[in-house]
């Protein structure tokens, strides 16, 4: 059971929408999380770095929040068939169809991209069936 | 400079993953769970997402010719919705739905050292290297077994 919690959904989101933006504004890429991790397998040498030192920050991010009160999860309630399984077809979809909630959700809707339109349509109601299914 | 924005950049979009408790795959099913007890924080967390990204969009970023500091802006420019788009998207949804975790938590998660975290990453690279190896057309995958990997045994 989780609490619906509107305050720090705001808050939240806004600091992603920023975060986002300002990625976009300096480095001129936009914040696929998907993308950016696909994108790094080449090796470190032979490509620029800052994939890996965003994926960094994202790591590194809880050593800030945690200070503000914000902390993450101490168990996961899955099954490992649901790990596994989840973490492959999330891993699939999001390289084949080039992007996930960050990439398409937040930038592409953003920026009224009608492909992310599509996909994120997609994909929620696909997983809101799934969950559906599997209750 | 242009690491120290990245970084930072990843460091905040972690925050606000945290904040939302979206790296809580608890969390993000309750949203998914619409006929159950249904928990509509996701809603906004997108809602407030994208509409800060959008105004800043259209206000900051389309006045300019190029990033603060990169020499262009790297956006997808593609427009057709073709199969690919929405077979990805379909299958991502199936296995965001059966987990509740995406890339962007997934990743954030790493310091809980959580195994459960750490397979499910290593299942996610192993779907992206598939969804890569299917793409790739034939001809490339030859060439590129040729020339990355039977080095390797010779």
């Amino acid at each position: 059971m989780t609490q619906f919690t509107p305050i720090e959904a705001l808050l939240g989101g806004t600091i992603l929408g920023t975060a986002s933006l300002l990625f976009l504004l300096f480095n001129g890429r936009i914040a696929g999380i998907s993308s950016i991790i696909s994108g790094s397998f080449k090796p470190l040498s032979s490509q620029p770095q800052w994939r890996w030192v965003f994926i960094l920050g994202l790591i590194c991010s809880p050593l800030i929040a945690s200070p503000l009160g914000y902390s993450l999860p101490s168990t996961i309630d899955l099954s490992w068939s649901a790990i596994i399984l989840g973490g492959f077809l999330v891993g699939f979809g999001s390289y084949y169809g080039s992007g996930c909630t960050s990439g398409h959700g937040i930038c592409g809707i953003g920026r009224l991209s009608p492909r992310s339109i599509v996909a994120t349509i997609i994909f929620m109601f696909v997983a809101i069936m799934t969950v559906f299914i599997l209750n | 400079m242009k690491n120290l924005t990245a970084y930072i950049s990843g460091l905040l979009f972690g925050l606000g993953l945290i904040i939302t408790q979206m790296v809580n795959p608890e969390k993000v099913i309750n949203f998914l769970n619409i006929m159950g007890d249904w928990d509509a924080s996701l809603l906004f967390v997108m809602g407030a997402g994208v509409t800060t990204f959008s105004l800043g969009y259209f206000f900051i970023i389309k006045p300019r010719n190029k990033p603060v500091l990169a020499p262009q802006f790297f956006i997808p420019e593609r427009r057709v919705i073709d199969s690919k788009l929405m077979i990805g998207a379909i299958v991502f949804g199936i296995g965001w739905g059966i987990s509740g975790i995406c890339p962007g938590p997934a990743v954030t998660n790493i310091l809980t050292f959580n195994p459960k975290i750490a397979i499910f990453i290593l299942f996610m690279l192993i779907g992206m290297i598939s969804a890569k190896i299917i793409i790739t057309p034939p001809i490339k995958s030859i060439k590129t077994l040729k020339t990355k990997l039977l080095p390797l045994f010779l």
